[in-house]
C-alpha cells in the first residue's frame, strides 16, 4: 500500500477538545458523527416497529378472522387495520427512509468526504436531530391516545382527516399527533437541509470541486435541496389542516358533508387542495429516499469493482436532473382525481423523462462493473441488488405513469408493489449497503462476511418473493388498503398468493435478525478495523477508525484528483486515494 | 457606554488557492476565520450568509404553498367567498415596515463606516419599527374581531389570518434577531455577519409582507 504522507499544503490546527461528560458527548452532542448515529439507531428502531406493523398486516390478509391476545375485541377490526397501513407507512417513509440515508449516512459521511471538520452549524444540527426525536415520540403517542392510531393513511387525505373523531376511531387525538408528529418533522428536516446545503457549498478542503466529490456527496447534496424545497410546503398544509380540525375554518373541507347523519358545518373547502399540496412535497420526498441510495451504489459499485465510476459526470447531472425533475410529476398521484386530460398528458410526459436520467445512472451502473475486477463483499451485493430491485420497481412505475393505465392500476397492489420495490427494498439496500460499507469507519471493527451473505441472500431473495406476485394481485384488482379481500368472489383465487407472500414477509423479517445479531455483536467483538480496510479512495479513509472529533486529528486534507481513481495505468496499486500528493504516488517504473 | 470603534472586518469572502488547483470555490477550507478564538471551528464567515438565503429559499416556499392554496380556493365555485375589507390600519402598517427597511440599510452603512453610535442608533429605530409594525397587526386582528370577523367565519378571513399571521410569527423573530445584534456579543459569528445576516431577513420579511399585501388587497 502506498504511502500516506499528508498533503504538504494542509495547514495544522491544534487538535479540537473533546467534550467531557457522558451527557455532552453522546446525548446533546454537536458532533456531526454522533448525531448521524443517533439518526441511525432512530431509524433502527422505527424500521423494527415498521416491520412489525407490516407483519400484522400481512398476517390480517390471509388470516382475518384470527383470534389476536393484544387486539382489544379479540379480533382485529377493519378500522384498526387501516391504523396499521396509516402508522407503517407514516413511520417507514419518514422515520426510516428520510432518516437513516440522510440524516444517518449524509450528518456522519458529508463532512468528513469534503474534508471539513464539521457540518457548517453544529448546534442546529444537534438540534434537527432532537426535534426529529419529539417526532418520533409523538407519532409513537398516536398509539397510546384515546382512539388510537390513525386511519387515514400516510397521505392523510381529507376530509377523512380533516373532521375530528366523527370520521372514525383514531381521527380525534390520533390524527392531530400524526399532524403534529409530521410538522416537528418538517421542521427539523429544513433546518438540517440548511446545514448539508451550507457545508457541501462553504465547507470543501482546497482541491475539492465540486466534480471532484464523490457521488455520495452529490446525493446528499441534492437531496437537501429538495428538502429545502419541499417540506415547507407540507408544513404549510399541515397547518391548514389543522385549522380545519381545531379551529372550524374550511381550507378543505366541502360543504354539505354529512357524516354519521350529522351535517357537517363547513363551506367549500377543497380536498383536492390537500392532495395537491401533499403531493407536491410527497413526490420530493420519494426521491429523498431514493437518491442518497443510488450515490451510495455509485460509490460501492466503483469501490468493489476496483473502476471508475463509468461516466461521472452524467452521474453528477443525472442526480440534479433527477431532483429537479421531481418537482414537476406530483399529478401522477392524482391521475383519477377528475383532471383535465391535458394536464395528465403533461404530468405524464413529465414523470417519463425522469426515465431518461434514471436509465443513464442504470447504464453507468452497469458500464462501472464491466470489467471490473469484482470483489464480492456484502457491501457491494447489497449495492448489486441495489441496481436490480430498482430496476424492476422503475419499470412498473412507467406503467403506472400512463394515465390509461393507471386508471385501471390505481389503489391497487401494483402501485403498492411498485413503490415498495423502490422505496421498500431498493432504498432499504441502499441503506445496508452503506451499513456494512462505513461500519468499519463509523466504529472501528469489522462486521462478519458470512453473516453478511446470509442476511443479503435471504433479503434479496425474500423481497422479490413478497413484492413480484403483488403486481399480478394489483392487475387481477386486489385493492389497496382493504382489510379483507377473501370473501371478494373474483379475487378469491388469488388468496393462496397472499399466503404466499405473508409467509415470505414473515421469514424475510426473521432474517434481518442476522443483520441486527451483526452489528451489535461485531460493536463489541469484531476483528479491529484499519484506516482503509476497502482501499477505497475518499477522504473518510485517510483517517483513524473511529475518527477523532475533529474528523482529521488536527490536520486537514488536500484533494489532488478525482474520487474513484482505481486501476489507473501506470500506478503500482489499483486505486489513488484522493488525498495523496502527485509526488507520493507510486509509479510503475 | 463608551463609543466604540467596530474592529472586526466582514469577512464575505475568501478565495484560496489549494495546492493541486482544480478550481473549487474559494471560501472554504484552510483560511482562517474571522472572530473566531477558538482555533479549530474553521468555520468560514461566509456559511452564514450561505445559510440565510438557503433559509430564506425554504420560508419562501412555506408561504408560496399558503399562496397558491389562496389562489385556488379563492376561485373556487361554490366557495362562498366573501371579499375581506381589508383594515385601513395595514396601510399605515406597511408603510412602517417600508421604513424601517430604509433605517436597517442606513444602520448598515453606519457600521461599514465604523460608526458605532450611529450604527447602534439606526438598529434600534429599525427594532422600534418592526415591533410598532406588530403591534398595528395586532390592532388590526382586534380591529377584525369587532366586526365579528375571526378565523373561521369566511374563507377570505381564514387566509388574512394564516398569512398575517405566518408572516408576523416570522417577524417576531426577526424582532429577537435584532435584539441579540444589538445587546449580545455573538461568539462564532462575527458581528459583521451577524448584521448582515440579519439585514437580508429583515429586508426577505419586508418585500415579502409587501406581496401579500398587495395579494391580499387586490384579490379580494
Amino acid at each position: 500500500m502506498s504511502s500516506h504522507a499528508h498533503a504538504g499544503g494542509s495547514t495544522v490546527h491544534a487538535p479540537m477538545a473533546e467534550p467531557s461528560g457522558f451527557i455532552r458527548k453522546y446525548i446533546f452532542s454537536v458532533d456531526h458523527k454522533v448525531i448521524g448515529i443517533q439518526y441511525f439507531l432512530l431509524a433502527l428502531t422505527a424500521v423494527v416497529v415498521g416491520i412489525v406493523l407490516s407483519l400484522l398486516m400481512r398476517f390480517h390478509l390471509v388470516w382475518p378472522n384470527a383470534a389476536l391476545p393484544f387486539v382489544s375485541g379479540g379480533q382485529m377490526s377493519q378500522e384498526q387495520y387501516l391504523a396499521l397501513v396509516t402508522m407503517h407507512g407514516t413511520i417507514m417513509v419518514f422515520f426510516v427512509l428520510t432518516t437513516a440515508p440522510q440524516g444517518g449516512f449524509g450528518n456522519y459521511f458529508l463532512p468528513i468526504q469534503i474534508g471539513a471538520p464539521d457540518m457548517a452549524f453544529p448546534r442546529l444540527n444537534m438540534l434537527s436531530f432532537w426535534v426529529t426525536f419529539l417526532a418520533f415520540v409523538c407519532i409513537i403517542a398516536a398509539f397510546a391516545v384515546p382512539g388510537g392510531a390513525p386511519i387515514s393513511g400516510w397521505t392523510g387525505y381529507t376530509p377523512l382527516s380533516g373532521l375530528g373523531e366523527i370520521t372514525g376511531p383514531g381521527e380525534g387525538w390520533g390524527q392531530t399527533m400524526w399532524i403534529v408528529s409530521i410538522s416537528l418533522f418538517c421542521l427539523a428536516s429544513l433546518l438540517g437541509a440548511l446545514n448539508f446545503i451550507a457545508t457541501t457549498i462553504d465547507l470543501r478542503a482546497p482541491g475539492m470541486s465540486l466534480m471532484r466529490m464523490p457521488l455520495t456527496v452529490w446525493g446528499w447534496f441534492v437531496t437537501a435541496i429538495l428538502g429545502l424545497l419541499a417540506f415547507g410546503v407540507l408544513l404549510a398544509g399541515g397547518i391548514l389542516l389543522l385549522l380545519d380540525r381545531s379551529a372550524g375554518t374550511s381550507f378543505f373541507i366541502p360543504a354539505g358533508l354529512v357524516v354519521n347523519d350529522q351535517l357537517q358545518a363547513h363551506s367549500g373547502g377543497s380536498p383536492l387542495l390537500w392532495q395537491h399540496l401533499f403531493w407536491f412535497f410527497g413526490h420530493p420526498e420519494v426521491y429523498i429516499a431514493i437518491l442518497p441510495g443510488m450515490g451510495v451504489a455509485s460509490h460501492v459499485l466503483s469501490t468493489f469493482a476496483r473502476k471508475p465510476v463509468y461516466g461521472y459526470r452524467a452521474m453528477a447531472y443525472a442526480i440534479c436532473a433527477i431532483g429537479f425533475l421531481g418537482f414537476m410529476v406530483w399529478g401522477h398521484h392524482m391521475f383519477v382525481s377528475g383532471m383535465s386530460p391535458y394536464s395528465g398528458f403533461a404530468f405524464s410526459v413529465l414523470t417519463m423523462s425522469i426515465g431518461v436520467p434514471s436509465a443513464i445512472k442504470t447504464f453507468n451502473w452497469l458500464g462501472t462493473l464491466w470489467g471490473g475486477k469484482i470483489q464480492f463483499k456484502t457491501p457491494m451485493l447489497f449495492a448489486l441488488g441495489f441496481v436490480s430491485l430498482f430496476v424492476s420497481g422503475g419499470l412498473s412505475g412507467l406503467f403506472l405513469a400512463q394515465p390509461a393505465v393507471d386508471n385501471m392500476l390505481h389503489a391497487t397492489y401494483y402501485v403498492v408493489a411498485h413503490f415498495h420495490l423502490v422505496m421498500g427494498v431498493a432504498a432499504i439496500f441502499g441503506i445496508f449497503a452503506a451499513t456494512y460499507f462505513w461500519f468499519p469507519k463509523m466504529f472501528g471493527r469489522m462486521m462478519s462476511e458470512p453473516l453478511g451473505k446470509i442476511h443479503f441472500w435471504f433479503t434479496f431473495v425474500g423481497a422479490y418473493c413478497i413484492f413480484m406476485p403483488m403486481h399480478f394481485i394489483g392487475i387481477a384488482g386486489g385493492i389497496r388498503r382493504y382489510a379483507d379481500a377473501s370473501a371478494v368472489g373474483f379475487l378469491a383465487h388469488l388468496q393462496p398468493v397472499h399466503e404466499f407472500m405473508t409467509i415470505a414477509a414473515f421469514i424475510t423479517g426473521a432474517a434481518q435478525l442476522f443483520f441486527l445479531f451483526n452489528f451489535f455483536y461485531s460493536l463489541k467483538f469484531g476483528p479491529k478495523a484499519s484506516k482503509n480496510p476497502w482501499n477505497a479512495t475518499t477522504l473518510e479513509w485517510d483517517t483513524d477508525s473511529p475518527p477523532p472529533i475533529d474528523n482529521f486529528g488536527g490536520h486537514y486534507p488536500s484533494v489532488y484528483r478525482g474520487p474513484y481513481e482505481f486501476s489507473v495505468p501506470g500506478a503500482v496499486d489499483d486505486f489513488i486515494p484522493q488525498w495523496l500528493e502527485p509526488s507520493q504516488v507510486a509509479r510503475v517504473k | 457606554m463608551p463609543s466604540t470603534i467596530v474592529t472586526e472586518e466582514m469577512e464575505l469572502l475568501r478565495v484560496d488557492k489549494g495546492p493541486g488547483g482544480g478550481g473549487f470555490s474559494g471560501g472554504g477550507g484552510d483560511s482562517g476565520d474571522s472572530g473566531d478564538s477558538s482555533g479549530a471551528t474553521r468555520v468560514p464567515q461566509r456559511a452564514y450568509i450561505t445559510g440565510m438565503f438557503i433559509a430564506l429559499a425554504g420560508i419562501l416556499m412555506f408561504f408560496m404553498a399558503f399562496v397558491s392554496a389562496y389562489i385556488v380556493r379563492k376561485d373556487m365555485p361554490n366557495s362562498a367567498w366573501i371579499p375581506l375589507p381589508v383594515p385601513r390600519i395595514l396601510w399605515l402598517n406597511t408603510l412602517i415596515l417600508i421604513a424601517s427597511s430604509f433605517t436597517l440599510a442606513r444602520a448598515h452603512s453606519r457600521f461599514t463606516a465604523k460608526d458605532e453610535d450611529g450604527f447602534r442608533h439606526w438598529w434600534a429605530t429599525t427594532t422600534v419599527l418592526g415591533i410598532l409594525f406588530v403591534a398595528g397587526q395586532i390592532i388590526a386582528w382586534r380591529q377584525l374581531a369587532a366586526q365579528g370577523i375571526f378565523l373561521a367565519t369566511n374563507p377570505s378571513s381564514s387566509f388574512f389570518y394564516v398569512f398575517t399571521g405566518a408572516h408576523g410569527v416570522h417577524l417576531l423573530g426577526g424582532i429577537l434577531a435584532l435584539l441579540y445584534v444589538q445587546f449580545r456579543a455573538t461568539r462564532k459569528v462575527a458581528r459583521g455577519t451577524a448584521v448582515e445576516v440579519v439585514s437580508m431577513y429583515w429586508h426577505f420579511m419586508d418585500g415579502l409582507w409587501l406581496f401579500l399585501f398587495l395579494l391580499l388587497y387586490l384579490g379580494r
